[in-house]
């Protein structure tokens, strides 16, 4: 008998204009000790999917038939049964850690009121329960941070909470939604590690909702691929993701970005099965001559030394430590810590790190946008911040660009297209005619991939991958020299990411930009960048080219990240 | 405190002429230059304002130019009135208010809660003198249940007299305390309704219900007790408008406290008066705010413990 | 070209939510005809109450016209003088509105300017303007423009009085109400001062002032029109407790607080009218942009999402 057996779900959220359909005749089963994972870009509805088996859809959106069974009872439109069923036959794990847990009551009380809405115990025994349950999540010291309130926790210790609430009334199934999405590679993999321990251990039935096929990979024994609300493949793991049949799954499976090789370009399939090449050549000859000819030098275009930045924390909570034990009220943070490197003309460098480790700040010190406390930076041999700590923004001149990270901020909403990229151009060429502005307007959008009509719409009726290439088009509009790009696809869905790096590689070698490119992804960083840098906890870890990298590397913290990164080449 | 003290000073030295207050429009002018002398008016400012801030941390602010009576007694008679009227006013906007606005933000849509709404409505929009006039219309003059005007009797507890004691002093305190507080009522309901509504769309209620918390639990235990921290932080900034509005109720009903003797002193430019007021109204403004920072540092673990990342 | 227009607002979510409540078109019908009728004071109303000429003491007193002794052509009665009672609320809250309209508008301007560029240029000049605003904000609005009031009416000559008194009161209950706007401000300026398009700009170089006014500003719009028209309404109220309190228009340009102060002594003695009506007038006046204030603030909220 199936654990859980789904049949012809349909889900739908009416708006006012139209019904969307968010599921259709979706159709699954999942067996007890099996972890299934459901992979698809965003929108294509696998979070509907999960939240609906415990009738947790957020309004206006509702089931609108097939059924759901779990150990033959049904579920739909049974609002008394799923109530019991909640917490007891399933537990749920949300993305992200931060926000699940409520900020004002002990992480104890919490736990113990799970335990004793679903099962028959009292105080003593709930409290012990709870805290053999943070033991076996693998807290340590269970018996004090029992005390303890959420934000005491870091990232992935609240996850970990997280899913000892999930297993605590002892479900058969266990939904987790994007459970490592917000988490660092290494924790992510405790995390996946502790799910499949727990799987094999109580004979649970997992469902792993994500976007990222390494995890799909090393994690799941089947998988559902889905698009626009509709299944379009599913099986086996290792069978699919080896001989993806679905137009859909190679897609997906062909942009993952390798991760034991290098190549020269991402690999695209359009929707009607063919794969996509792209041809720039044409595109970028008018920009290359209203820039003038480049020629690549290898100079040396940019140079940090010894840069360090540290941040001040004023905290109320310092105010009030009346006595208590910290001695230092004034917390500080050392971001960057006593960075150098080089970066030559014509390559690109990228700089690899986990969260904390100071890869964007080093972008914001060499942008401007945050001083640094020590150290000097040369762009061009010139010394990009005065005695006064002071960013010297006409040394640079508009040759320093960047690309950021989120798509849904970096672009004004009231401003149209033609606006965002005109500005700039108005800036340097003060005294530049309307017909030339319109021009250099229209060459920029075109070179970017994106038709003209979209100058005159405003930035929310694009979708992410678009809004990336508006902020690549603004970028190139300084004619710079420097292209810092930081994290500019995480973002993104994993189709989406192989167009965005195939096009900043393209304009890269037609426009001889030089690339600063930060990401925390390692396989992205190894398919884009020339040489490497490792950062960790605002220091150096290594510095060497790619394949070396990858293939010798050296610092240990280097060696543990290549180890533990999601391959979907593990299956094979 | 310090600025407001330095204004309420200079209103006392540059603003009028004290001197002419206080002797008279036709005095001579050697009648006056006495006078000034007196008063210390020739000294440098400094020490005018050293010898200023001394009285008034002793507590002498000085003779009104209008009553020809000391100040500082004038409001210890007047204090007790006022400040039971907004005690009182306080309680009841705060515990309705709380109680309204948990339920219109549970249950958003309910006929009950639109009409609470709506009669919240009116209360934002009503000046809090009309309301005044109308309940008195309302219950004085047709009804002619409750007293329109004064304190009721009143008993009198050495440096504080109170109307609690009394029938006629708690009959006399409904209709202004309602007047008073229906303003703040509304705005409580009106936040409390927000702040619970957002509460309720939050990942860490929706963990809740997935965990099979039942649904009265979830609110009014876990979402409760989130929602109360803002109303903390405006009953203090609520304490000081009720001081404020309560000068207009004083007016309505002529109800003998402070704000009534505030709006005379403003009338009559009568300028001890008026500083003394403010200085008054100021210190207890700078107290109720340290008290709800210091509430505040108690309620909310977040700024109590020290997160584990720092 | 107007039929075009008038589609684009109605498929704007702001507009379908505008068109679709009842409670929306109603307050602002309601407002807009209230305003018109104040700016075309002297066609609409039926008299000139102010015009010594037009009236006569021996009408004074009249009921309105539908009760015992009353007349045609006093619709809702007379007051203690004589005058109709519809002109002198028509007059009256030309007097409320231009009042309410000017105080806010001076708040938002100040409020605004001080709020974005505190919130943007950070430091000890925002920590400065910040004190400021939480100082004041501990002060409620009335008390403040009392003393405002008060110390100005001592500073200024016992002549002028009459003449100023309407600035001084559109200046009292402007700087009562602008820390409000600073606050909003600056709040919704440290928000957008983190989004990126803003460090775009830094990058390319845009200068401080234009990335403010031209960049954030047209962002932020939205809660400070809510609190704009909220504070109209608080503006006009707060105008008529002073004026009721008799320290804030002077009585021969009479708001609608004014009226009520003068009818309030004849309340008990039986001609309730004189209160009544400027009183009603003027609830539904501040009920109307409150609701209008209400609406706005649902509809322009992108956290609570229409069903």
């Amino acid at each position: 008998m199936s654990l859980l057996k789904v049949k012809n779900l349909n889900i739908s959220y009416p708006t006012r204009k139209e019904t969307i359909v968010a599921s259709k005749d979706v159709e699954f089963t999942l067996e007890r000790g099996e972890i299934l994972g459901i992979v698809g870009e965003s929108g294509s509805g696998k979070s509907t999917i999960a939240n609906a088996i415990i009738n947790l859809i957020d309004p206006p959106g509702e089931i609108t038939g097939g059924s759901i069974k779990i150990d033959k009872i049904e579920l739909r439109d049974n609002e008394e049964v799923i109530q019991k069923i909640r917490g007891k036959k399933i537990g749920f794990v949300f993305q992200d850690p931060q926000t699940s847990l409520n900020p004002l009551f002990r992480i104890k009380d919490q736990l113990i009121e799970t335990i004793q809405t679903h099962l028959d115990l009292d105080y003593q025994e709930a409290l012990n329960r709870s805290i053999q349950l943070l033991e076996e999540v693998g807290i340590d010291n269970a018996e004090k941070r029992i005390e303890d309130y959420p934000h005491q926790f870091s990232g992935g210790m609240r996850q970990r909470v997280v899913i000892a609430l999930a297993i605590s009334c002892e479900p058969d199934l266990i939904i987790a939604d994007e459970p490592t999405t917000a988490l660092d590679v290494s924790i992510q993999y405790q995390i996946l590690e502790l799910l499949k321990d727990l799987t094999q251990k109580r004979n649970l039935g997992v469902i792993i909702i994500t976007h990222d096929m390494g995890v799909i990979a090393e994690t799941t024994n089947k998988v559902i691929v889905m698009r626009y609300g509709v299944i379009v493949e599913q099986g086996d793991t290792k069978e699919l993701l080896t001989n993806p049949k679905s137009n859909e799954a190679r897609s997906l499976v062909i942009s993952v970005p390798p991760t034991n090789k290098k190549i020269d370009r991402f690999k695209l399939i359009s929707p009607d099965g063919k794969e996509i090449t792209s041809d720039s050549k044409n595109l970028t000859r008018k920009i290359i001559k209203s820039w003038g000819v480049r020629e690549n030098t290898n100079q040396k275009l940019l140079e940090l030394t010894g840069v360090t930045k540290i941040f001040d924390d004023n905290s109320m909570a310092g105010k009030f430590s009346f006595g208590s034990k910290n001695e230092t009220i004034d917390k500080v943070v050392k971001a960057v810590d006593d960075v150098s490197f080089e970066l030559f003309e014509g390559e690109t460098l990228g700089l690899v790190g986990e969260s904390g480790s100071g890869k964007s700040t080093i972008a914001k010190i060499i942008t401007g946008l945050v001083r640094p406390t020590g150290g000097e930076i040369f762009y061009n041999n010139l010394s990009l911040y005065n005695s006064k700590r002071k960013y010297q923004i006409d040394k640079s001149r508009g040759q320093i660009q960047m690309i950021f990270q989120d798509p849904y901020s970096s672009l004004n909403p009231r401003f149209k297209v033609r606006d965002i990229i005109s500005e700039p151009i108005k800036l340097f060429q003060k005294n530049i005619t309307r017909s030339e502005l319109t021009q250099n307007t229209h060459d920029l959008i075109d070179i970017v991939g994106m038709t003209r009509q979209s100058l005159d719409r405003y930035p929310h009726e694009f979708s992410g991958g678009q809004r990336q290439r508006i902020s690549i088009a603004r970028a190139l509009a300084t004619r710079p020299r420097l292209l810092v790009c930081d994290e500019p696809t995480s973002a993104l869905d994993v189709s989406i990411q192989a167009q965005i790096l195939n096009l900043l590689k393209d304009i890269q070698d037609e426009l001889h930009l030089t690339m600063l490119f930060i990401s925390h992804d390692l396989p992205v960083i190894r398919q884009m960048c020339n040489r490497i840098v490792v950062l960790k906890n605002g220091g150096v870890c290594e510095t060497k080219e790619t394949e070396e990298l990858f293939n010798n590397p050296e610092h240990p913290y280097t060696q543990e990240l290549i180890r533990l990164m999601p391959k979907i080449e593990s299956i094979v | 405190m310090i600025v407001v003290a330095f204004v309420s000073f200079s209103l006392f030295n540059f603003v009028g002429d004290p001197v002419i207050s206080l002797t008279g429009e036709d005095s001579s002018i050697e009648r006056q230059a006495e006078v000034r002398e007196a008063i210390g008016l020739n000294d440098p400012v400094y020490i005018q304002f050293s010898r200023f801030l001394g009285n008034v941390i002793q507590g002498d602010f000085g003779i009104s130019y209008q009553l020809k009576r000391e100040v500082s007694d004038l409001i210890a008679e007047r204090m007790p009135a006022t400040l039971e009227l907004v005690f009182v006013s306080a309680l009841l906007a705060i515990i309705v208010g709380v109680i309204l606005g948990v339920y219109t933000g549970i249950h958003r849509d309910s006929f009950v809660s639109n009409v609470i709404l709506v009669i919240s409505l009116a209360g934002v929009s009503l000046p809090t003198f009309i309301i005044g006039i109308m309940l008195i219309y309302l219950f004085s003059v047709i009804l002619g249940v409750l007293p329109s005007f004064g304190r009721g009797e009143v008993i009198d507890l050495g440096f504080w007299s109170t109307g609690f004691l009394t029938i006629s002093g708690l009959k006399a305190l409904i209709l202004p305390s309602v007047t008073l507080s229906l303003f703040q009522m509304t705005y409580v309901i009106r936040l409390v309704r927000a702040e619970m509504m957002e509460i309720l769309q939050t990942d860490y209620i929706k963990f809740a219900k997935a965990r099979g918390i039942k649904k009265n639990t979830i609110n009014y235990k876990h979402a409760l007790k989130n929602g109360l921290i803002p109303v903390i932080t405006i009953t203090g900034i609520n304490i000081g408008t009720l001081i404020a509005f309560s000068i207009i109720t004083e007016t309505v009903f002529q109800w003998p406290g402070m704000g009534l003797l505030f709006i005379n002193a403003v009338y009559f430019v009568d300028i001890p008066i008026m500083s003394a007021y403010m200085i008054m109204v100021a210190f207890i403004f700078v107290m109720i705010n340290f008290i709800v920072d210091i509430t505040y540092y108690f309620i909310d673990p977040r700024i109590r413990i020290k997160d584990e990342m720092s | 070209m107007l039929l075009k227009t008038f589609n684009k607002i109605y498929d704007t979510d702001v507009g379908y939510s505008f068109f679709n409540s009842k409670i929306a078109i109603i307050s602002s019908t309601i407002m807009f005809i209230i305003f018109l009728c104040s700016v075309f004071a002297g066609v609409v109303a039926p008299y000139n109450p102010f015009d010594p000429a037009s009236i006569s003491l021996m009408d004074a007193f009249t009921p309105p016209s539908w009760s015992e002794g009353g007349s045609s052509s006093f619709i809702l009665g007379t007051d203690q003088q004589g005058r109709d009672m519809l002109s002198t609320m028509i007059y009256g809250s030309r007097i409320s509105l231009i009042v309410g309209f000017a105080s806010i508008l001076f708040a938002m301007v100040l409020g605004v300017f001080l709020g974005v560029t505190a919130g943007y240029i950070g430091g000890r000049y925002e920590i400065i303007v910040m004190r400021l605003t939480d100082v004041q904000l501990t002060i409620p609005s009335i008390l403040m423009a009392l003393l405002v009031n008060g110390i100005a009416k001592s500073v200024i000559s016992q002549s002028m009085h009459s003449e100023m008194a309407i600035y001084v009161l559109i200046f009292a209950i402007g700087i009562s109400e602008w820390p409000q706007f600073a606050r909003v401000s600056r709040a919704s300026t440290l928000v957008e001062k983190n989004k990126e398009y803003v460090s775009a700009s830094r990058i390319i170089g845009l200068s401080n002032i234009i990335i403010m006014f031209k960049h954030i500003l047209p962002n932020i719009l939205r809660p400070l029109l809510v609190i704009a028209t909220i504070g109209l309404a608080l503006a006009i109220i707060t105008e008529s407790t002073l004026s009721f309190l008799g320290v804030g228009v002077p009585p021969t340009t009479p708001s609608l607080g004014t009226l009520i102060r003068f009818g309030n002594s004849f309340l008990f003695s039986g001609e309730w009218w004189i209160t009544f009506f400027p009183a009603i007038f003027l609830i539904v006046l501040a009920l109307s942009i409150n609701l209008l204030g209400d609406w706005m603030r649902d509809a322009l909220n992108p956290k609570l999402k229409i069903r």
